[in-house]
């Protein structure tokens, strides 16, 4: 049997989250603790970013909470003067499911890293994007456990070397963008600690998303696993390794033609039924992918998701895979309170007739 | 014919057949109907964790005893005086618990060769004379069902499902309980099916009319209802009034309960109970897993709700981690814990109270958590909201110690007014003056709460979590001194809530007793039915029951040491005999069960017994009080 939800129509993440007139700086959003990140780690570059955009949220900042789970980047929360809970390993999620649910009028932000939201947190992570909580999700990826010094995690590349691998890891990584897509995700992108402008462009459309925001943010762990990203990084060769995504935009990447545009571009695979990266040169316009978030079937977004390297990465695609509008979890939940609610009865009186209900008998 | 009628103070009966018999529903109408008749009365499911063992066997036996009388009682029976078993498992099963001369009521329809064999019998012993101690009666509840509601069209089948309702109403007639509930609960229950309705109620009716005009019964009883003080009463089990105690606790808090949870036996009643109260404000969340189930009403608890989590020990097991963070953290949360038998899956289905020392130790760190226990099914109520009521005032997870027997079993309720009930005061910490500096662990004299600022609160802004805190600040802090504060402090907190405990209540009537009683938990009632039974043989006896566990009574220690000998009851090896002994250096007696069943009264009297004679030197003798049956 199933009901007619008979859902609100809501469509911003922060719709229902009080604004404020007063201007606001990143200063404001800057708490009095020390940053203890090790010296050029990614995480800075990401705070940075976060204090930098939240102003131009212009949310009230007491109705902000960032939950954390355990990890370098879980202290993330500490380092913000907003409500924030660094929490127990991999648990974030349900913390902040809780929170979300609980409280409409708030905006609530998750802050993770590979080991905390896909292997001890795995469970979590896949049903607050089933659900689709109203929240957003940072998963800093370092491809490595930092704060206990250097083991691999669920996305280290295979035959990795580290101190509980000696001989190379015999584990095979998970594709985070993949994992998100196939857990239902309505909002599904990725982008570089080291890309500021980026960053905030997919933490802002996150952000505006309602439901579960679900951003990779590659970063660099300058101990334990310094230069697993330069690829996408170096002068020389993040033209070939950054595919980038944008909605309504062909999909053109590789060092530049004469009129500018990338020299390679991505076309429909017929024998897989995926997408294959071809020279731009001899491929008629008309075939050139034109990158569409907002389509309601994900198989393409999953298909562009499979052309990230799952060994050291050369290449990757950047940007937002996936954006559509699905009814969220904690909306459904609130609109059966407020059905059930109906018109406003006294609370009393309400559980005196409940607890009153049934077969009752009366001694005198 | 004119039937004889003859007067009993209390009858037992069980109701025992296949899982899909509809056993348990049987039982319940007859407890409604009891209960609405005014007698005092206990009940006792006891099922097989299968949904549907394999049929006729041994494992798939589901019984319902309820005990009823004309004067107050406290157990669900030790031995039933009647047994109605539906087919040869459920004799079989069951024979063992009946005292000589118990009245046997078997569906005869059930009893083929293949059944037979299935339950282990080699001969029909309906019919050699193995049951000759007992009053026997044979009856082909089946086929007379089949027949009477053959006008509804429905199949072999599905005709005979209606043979418990036939069952119900043969028993009904017997102990004249009235019909009307029964009725119309069919009607409701079956409003979409109009002929399983009418067939249900027909064979309701004719096991009725069948007492009546067969001369296999020849007697009929009658059980007088029982005085009870002034008010209005209910039948409640303790999930549903501990689903109650939970939405009172919401609106006696102003607070909107939030509940993360994870089905798991024999707890998920009360999620299905909470689930239907949105109009409570109440949101139920049933979450991934156990672990996010806590979760959520941790995170539910920072945004100013009443975060609240049930499940069972495998359940609490799972919810450690998050419940030491809930300590850390200082959040309120309340941890219900409706206990089965143990270790790992154990006994799902059976009781027992074998959580106390998880409740109490079962998390890493210096990690103090208060502990509540319920003494009755209708105790779940209050229970609940004393939970909430320490959770709130003190910001601490609370664990609520619930059990099997408790949850599932019912007795009738006396409904307190909503205006006798405590009122709690979630204190929310309100925005600073300018320039005022917020301190999240600044704690209050008398409790040693810290402030609950909720997210929406200007100038709070505050991070909480699982690191250590600095003491006033909050803030992270590795300093030695600083830890060894805040542990001891998480603890003073925690000790402190005894300062507002009422002084425990001590039944020794004649005030001689050498002998003090002491339990916890749902074995009040057979403790207390033993105590009865020595008192009534002549002897002294002392009775007190703990409902706070974590931190004791003030006055506990002072009473231990007031009597010769300490008895404990416990449906597990002796955990709370380890804690008293640790705390308070009492030699202490356990008498220790795990059967997955409630305590016997008449076996706790003769421990009693045992301990009056030791500690008075006298010869014990409670023949008399057995005579009588007192329960």
């Amino acid at each position: 049997m199933t009901a007619d939800l008979g859902l609100p129509g809501l469509h911003s993440g922060v719709e229902l989250v009080p604004t404020t007139d007063a201007p606001q700086t990143g200063k404001d959003y800057t708490s009095d603790q020390e940053v203890r990140w090790c010296p050029g780690c990614g995480d800075y570059a990401v705070l940075k970013a976060v204090q930098g955009f939240l102003p131009e949220l212009g949310l009230r900042r007491e109705n902000i909470v960032f939950v954390s789970g355990i990890g370098c980047s879980s202290r993330f929360p500490y380092y913000l003067d907003t409500y924030g809970m660094h929490s127990i390993h991999g648990r974030a999620p349900s913390i902040a499911t809780g929170i979300a649910t609980a409280r409409e009028d708030l905006s609530v932000w998750v802050v993770t890293g590979d080991g905390d939201a896909l292997s001890i947190g795995g469970n979590h992570l896949i049903h607050a994007l089933r659900r689709n909580v109203n929240m957003t999700i940072l998963l800093f990826n370092n491809r490595i456990y930092g704060l206990t010094k250097g083991q691999y995690s669920p996305t280290s590349e295979a035959g990795k070397v580290t101190k509980s691998t000696p001989m190379g890891s015999v584990d095979h990584p998970f594709n985070p963008v993949s994992l998100a897509l196939g857990a239902e995700g309505s909002f599904v992108a990725r982008t570089i600690d080291s890309d500021r402008k980026h960053l905030t462009s997919v933490l802002s459309a996150a952000a505006a998303h309602r439901g579960t925001s679900f951003v990779e943010i590659y970063q660099n762990c300058p101990i334990f696993n310094d230069g697993a990203f330069d690829a996408l990084k170096g002068a020389d060769t993040k033209a070939d390794a950054i595919i980038p995504l944008v909605h309504g935009e062909q999909i053109r990447f590789g060092a530049p033609l004469e009129d500018g545009r990338g020299s390679k571009v991505l076309v429909r695979d017929a024998g897989t039924g995926g997408v294959k990266v071809v020279a731009a040169s001899g491929v008629d316009e008309a075939d050139i992918l034109v990158h569409d978030a907002h389509s309601p079937d994900p198989s393409t977004a999953f298909a562009l998701s499979r052309l990230t390297d799952a060994g050291y990465l050369n290449t990757s695609p950047i940007g937002i895979f996936r954006q559509v509008e699905r009814p969220t979890y904690d909306d459904a939940a609130r609109a059966q309170i407020t059905t059930a609610q109906g018109e406003g009865a006294d609370p009393q009186a309400r559980l005196a007739s409940l607890i009153g209900g049934g077969d009752t008998w009366t001694v005198v | 014919m004119t039937k004889q009628v003859k007067q009993l103070d209390r009858v037992i009966i069980r109701f025992a057949g296949d899982s899909g018999d509809g056993m348990q529903l049987t039982g319940d109408r007859f407890t409604q109907e009891s209960a609405v008749f005014g007698n005092d009365l206990v009940t006792l499911p006891n099922f097989p964790a299968e949904i549907r063992a394999p049929q006729g066997t041994l494992p798939g036996v589901s019984s319902f005893q309820v005990h009823f009388a004309d004067h107050d009682i406290l157990t669900a029976g030790d031995a039933p005086d009647v047994l109605v078993a539906m087919n040869p498992a459920a004799l079989r099963a069951n024979l063992g618990d009946l005292p000589k001369g118990a009245t046997i009521i078997v569906d005869t329809h059930d009893f083929t060769a293949r059944n037979l064999t299935k339950a282990g019998y080699q001969a029909n012993p309906l019919e050699d004379d193995s049951l000759s101690e007992f009053a026997l009666h044979k009856v082909d509840l089946t086929g007379m069902t089949v027949e009477a509601v053959k006008e509804f069209g429905l199949s072999r089948k599905d005709a005979a499902r209606a043979k418990n309702m036939f069952a119900l109403g043969l028993l009904s007639w017997m102990y004249g309980r009235p019909t009307d509930p029964t009725v119309s609960f069919l009607e409701k229950r079956f409003a979409k099916v109009p002929d399983i309705r009418d067939a249900n109620i027909t064979a309701f009716k004719s096991g009725w009319n069948f007492g009546e005009t067969t001369e296999t019964f020849v007697v009929r009883y009658e059980v007088k209802p029982a005085p009870m003080a002034p008010g209005t009463y209910r039948n409640i089990t303790g999930n549903l009034a501990l689903a109650y105690g939970l939405v009172a606790s919401g609106v006696q808090s102003g607070l909107p309960v939030f509940l993360g949870s994870y089905p798991i036996t024999p707890a998920s009643d009360i999620l299905h109970e909470l689930s239907k109260h949105k109009a409570f404000g109440v949101t139920t969340f049933q979450a991934e897993d156990e672990i996010a189930g806590i979760g959520a009403a941790i995170g539910a608890a920072f945004a100013g709700h009443l975060g609240v989590t049930t499940t069972s020990g495998p359940g609490i097991a799972l919810k450690s981690e998050a419940i030491g963070l809930a300590v850390m953290t200082e959040l309120p949360l309340l941890v219900i814990d409706v206990q089965r038998g143990g270790p790992s899956t154990g006994l799902p289905t059976k009781t027992e109270q074998a959580d106390l020392l998880q409740a109490m130790f079962g998390r890493n760190g210096e990690a103090p958590v208060p502990i509540v226990a319920p003494q009755s099914p209708g105790d779940c109520f209050g229970a609940a909201l004393e939970a909430a009521r320490i959770a709130i005032t003190y910001r601490t997870p609370v664990m609520l110690l619930s059990d099997g027997y408790l949850a599932n079993g019912s007795e009738p309720w006396r409904i307190p007014g909503v205006d006798e009930l405590p009122t709690i005061d979630p204190d929310f910490a309100e925005p600073l003056p300018e320039g005022e500096e917020f301190l999240p662990y600044q704690r209050e004299e008398a409790t040693l709460a810290r402030p609950w600022a909720i997210p929406g609160t200007p100038g709070l802004e505050h991070r909480i979590g699982g690191l250590e805190k600095g003491d006033g600040h909050g803030n992270i802090s590795y300093d030695p001194a600083n830890h060894d504060f805040m542990v001891r402090t998480r603890q003073a907190k925690v000790d402190r809530i005894a300062e507002a405990l009422p002084p425990l209540e001590v039944d020794d009537p004649s005030g001689q007793a050498k002998v003090l009683v002491l339990g916890w938990g749902s074995t009040y009632g057979p403790i207390g039915a033993g105590v009865r039974r020595v008192r009534k043989a002549g002897y002294h006896v002392a009775q007190t029951h703990l409902r706070h566990l974590n931190p004791f009574p003030r006055d506990l220690g002072d009473i231990l040491s007031r009597y010769d000998k300490v008895l404990v009851p416990e449906m597990n090896l002796g955990q709370l005999s380890l804690l008293l002994r640790a705390k308070y250096l009492v030699d202490v007696v356990g008498y220790n069960e795990v059967r997955g069943l409630p305590l016997k009264a008449a076996v706790l009297a003769d421990v009693i017994g045992g301990l009056v004679a030791e500690a008075e030197g006298i010869e014990v003798d409670l023949t008399p009080a057995t005579k009588e049956e007192i329960a």
